[in-house]
């Protein structure tokens, strides 16, 4: 039997939400555990038996796929990788129609659907062997998640012995069920007769639907799906999280290593046995071109990428730091992304915090504020200073400490969106710690802000209250 | 000559570290608050000191003890059953004070400076008054009572508690010299000097004052601690250099380090500026400190990554874990931090 693959990659107008990381790379393409977000993908999919086709199907420049794509003709030597660009947002499924010639070329029998926010054990082959047991059309990976959280994800209502889908919602308001739809999925290759007719259905519905070729896989597939007993639910047991913000890389990275360590081992870095590398905690993956002091401590759920430079006496510790960054000795990592060429100066702290739940963001003084620490690219933090659950943007030198109180975040907040476009506003508003990017700079700016980096401990004799000292 | 402390009570501005330790024996500069004092007074002269004290705790006698012998004077407890204030001490303590007709000294025991007592003293004799404050002029006014004097003269005109327009920028410096005489205006009852006692002998014009060169700080809390350890230091790098760690050791970074030569510091740390550590400390590798006070037996580990900044004190046998910041912290004694404390708290 023959079946292809298509992974939904999305576009730039999304992804804001992985700001500032998104901008630098699509988010498709940012490396968690050492690979690209999707890389992962194409490795489970490598492993499923008859599968010779990958699409990526998204509204990206050709461009920006381009590299990506020759390394996995490199890496995936046994699949053909391909890039479908829309021509503009067409919705999970309207891409899907849009290219159906170009994906039933062949006459493939299965098409896995995988969308590209996720990170997972992606136990297709199981769902390959669950799916050719039932009769319906589709089967949708499902896993359990928290009560309180399931809204945030499209609920399944399902038949508890043959696991047939008998309700789906997109992201409800009240509580329907805790199994939710895990973004993973296998067609028939009939399914596209089921997209005509929803097709079809969104037209004749009158002039109050927009006349688009949008169309929906959640909304407007799976509901009809559903009423026709055509949908069924695989519940995994293993590992799923969405990437949906720039924070929730970090949970990623964490369970992709703790994958590695069960299924190839060999990728994680070992412990040092007489004392001549770092003090290996956890799981932890360090690029070989990447150059680690014998006397830092690395983990658990690490990833250092390509030519970053790590000090002596540095400790990090859930957290990924990105390519050519460079921590200076005795500096202290916690919780955080440290982003392509930034500098993290000696005695540095650079911590978030940690979040249990499926939630990126935590409250701070009743303000919703980043959990993941995040330097965005080319980010010079001065020497000892200390930043805290902030995601910030770009090439800005942090100069004075950035830990701030909650009125001076506000008014941090107020100067991004004058400067931001609609879009941004949302996303200010839900973490009001962002800074951003300083590209009105001068010259004369820079150069004054560089010379101020070299006094040194400039930061810590400020040390700001924000409230006034306890009395005992 | 004679001397009465004012030490007081329990010390509670400078809590945690006042609940496992007297207020006077907690080192400032590796050295307890109280022997600061004792050897200034000594160097003037000296033979009597009376301590004015609310409780009488056991450890401060025996220390007290080995001044008495270390400095060969006599140290008087002199014990109030209800506070007295800053006056009634000195009525309580008349014995020792009114013996003889030499002119005794008052200082209040949170006061680090110069001390200059036999300045002070030779001062005093000099006008022939009845008593001379020790002032010292600072750049806010405003947020003290200020004294002014008769004009070109240092006889005291005036007292003006927070003045609205400048008058003046001397304040009480805490540190007093007196003729047995004052002892006739007060009585053994609660009273304050500065507010009751003062303003009277200003009106007699029998208050001169002692203008101080140099620094002055009430090191009574925390923050002022800290302030007055810099001072301290500071002072200490022009007068006495070679009491510091040299500032071209390798681990000293911006000068004013005071190190106790019992303490060992690791590899690749740096230190300074304004730092003191005390006996038996143990300093690990790869670390930072910056104006701060690291007291007698305190360890800290090689890279454990934790931060204190703030205002942080942490109290006797207090442990904080690895990776932690803390943020003006005051954790009391024998607790242990395990999840960082980001906003200014107590931690009982």
């Amino acid at each position: 039997m023959t079946c292809k693959a298509i992974i939904l990659v999305g576009g730039p107008s999304r992804g804001t939400r992985f700001r500032p990381l998104s901008l630098n790379v699509p988010k498709p393409l940012f490396p968690v555990a050492g690979h690209p977000i999707i890389w992962h993908h194409l490795e489970a999919l490598s492993k499923v038996e008859g599968l010779k086709e990958v699409m990526l199907i998204g509204f990206f420049e050709d461009s920006v796929m381009a590299r990506f794509l020759d390394d996995a003709a490199r890496e995936f030597p046994k699949m053909n990788v391909r890039y479908l660009r829309e021509y503009q947002a067409l919705g999970t499924a309207g891409g899907l129609y849009h290219f159906r010639d170009e994906i039933l070329r062949g006459d493939p029998q299965q098409l896995f659907v995988l969308n590209a926010d996720v990170a997972c054990s992606f136990p297709l082959s199981d769902m390959m062997r669950f799916h050719n047991r039932h009769r319906g059309l589709c089967t949708i990976l499902g896993t359990k998640v928290a009560r309180e959280n399931a809204n945030k994800f499209g609920c399944l209502v399902a038949k508890p012995d043959s696991h047939e889908v008998l309700h789906y919602v997109e992201k409800p308001e009240s509580f329907i069920s805790d199994l939710i739809s895990c973004g993973i999925y296998l067609f028939d290759c009939a399914v596209f007769n089921e997209m005509k007719k929803a097709m079809l259905n969104k037209t004749t519905q009158g002039p109050y639907q927009d006349q688009d070729d949008k169309l929906r896989l959640e909304q407007d597939l799976f509901g009809p799906l559903a009423e026709s007993k055509k949908l069924y639910v695989y519940v995994t047991q293993e590992f799923w999280r969405q990437i949906k913000t720039a924070g929730s890389a970090v949970p990623a990275n964490a369970l992709y290593l703790e994958q590695y360590s069960k299924t190839c081992p060999d990728r994680l870095t070992k412990k040092s046995i007489d004392g001549q590398g770092p003090e290996i905690v956890g799981h932890v993956y360090i690029h070989p071109t990447a150059i680690v002091d014998p006397h830092s401590k690395i983990g658990p759920n690490v990833t250092i990428g390509p030519r970053a430079v790590i000090g002596k006496g540095v400790r990090i510790k859930d957290s990924i730091i990105l390519d050519n960054a460079e921590i200076k000795n005795n500096s202290c990592i916690l919780h955080s992304i440290i982003g392509w060429d930034s500098k993290v100066g000696t005695w540095a702290r650079v911590e978030g915090t940690p979040t249990t739940n499926y939630s990126t963001t935590i409250t701070q003084n009743g303000v919703k504020v980043q959990s993941v620490t995040i330097l965005g690219k080319k980010l010079g933090s001065i020497f000892t200073s200390e930043i805290r659950n902030l995601p910030v943007k770009v090439e800005k030198w942090i100069v004075e400490k950035a830990k701030q109180s909650v009125a001076e975040k506000a008014t941090t907040s107020e100067i991004t969106t004058a400067s931001q476009s609609s879009t941004e506003i949302t996303t200010t508003s839900q973490s009001p710690t962002e800074i951003i990017t300083t590209s009105h700079q001068t010259r004369k700016e820079r150069k004054m802000l560089k010379e101020k980096l070299k006094e040194d401990d400039l930061t810590l004799q400020h040390v700001r209250y924000n409230k006034s000292p306890p009395v005992l | 000559m004679k001397a009465l402390i004012l030490v007081g009570g329990f010390g509670t501005r400078l809590r945690p570290l006042t609940l496992t330790l007297p207020k006077p024996l907690v080192e400032f500069c590796n050295k307890p608050m109280i022997q600061h004092q004792i050897e200034g007074l000594v160097k003037a002269g000296v033979t009597d000191i009376v301590l004015a004290v609310n409780y009488r705790p056991e450890i401060m006698e025996q220390i007290l003890k080995k001044y008495e012998e270390q400095y060969n004077i006599t140290i008087t407890f002199s014990v109030e059953t209800e506070p007295l204030g800053t006056a009634g001490p000195l009525a309580l303590a008349r014995e020792i004070l009114g013996k003889g007709r030499s002119p005794f000294f008052v200082l209040n025991s949170d006061i680090i400076c110069e001390y200059p007592f036999d300045h002070l003293r030779d001062f005093h004799a000099a006008h022939g008054k009845e008593g001379t404050i020790v002032v010292t002029k600072v750049e806010e006014p405003s947020k003290y009572g200020v004294i002014v004097n008769h004009s070109g003269t240092t006889c005291i005109e005036r007292f003006v508690e927070k003045p609205a327009e400048f008058v003046s920028n001397k304040i009480n410096a805490g540190i007093y010299i007196f003729n047995p005489e004052i002892l006739e205006r007060i009585e053994l009852k609660p009273t304050s000097i500065e507010k009751e006692i003062f303003p009277l002998m200003a009106h007699d014009k029998h208050l001169h004052a002692f203008e101080l060169d140099g620094y002055w700080m009430d090191v009574g809390q925390p923050k002022d601690f800290l302030t007055g350890t810099c001072m301290y230091l500071a002072n200490l790098a022009k007068k006495k250099p070679q009491l510091l760690v040299n500032p071209e050791c390798e681990f000293v970074y911006g000068g004013n380090v005071l190190v106790d030569p019992t303490a060992k510091i690791g590899k690749d740390c740096r230190i300074g500026p304004n730092v003191t550590i005390g006996p038996n400390v143990v300093v690990g590798d790869g670390v930072r400190l910056q104006r701060c006070v690291i007291l007698e037996g305190a360890r800290i580990k090689d890279f454990a990554w934790t931060r204190l900044e703030g205002v942080s004190v942490l109290g006797d046998d207090v442990s904080v874990n690895d990776e932690i910041y803390v943020n003006g912290g005051c954790v009391l004694p024998h607790k242990c931090i395990a999840n960082n404390i980001t906003e200014p708290q107590i931690i009982m």
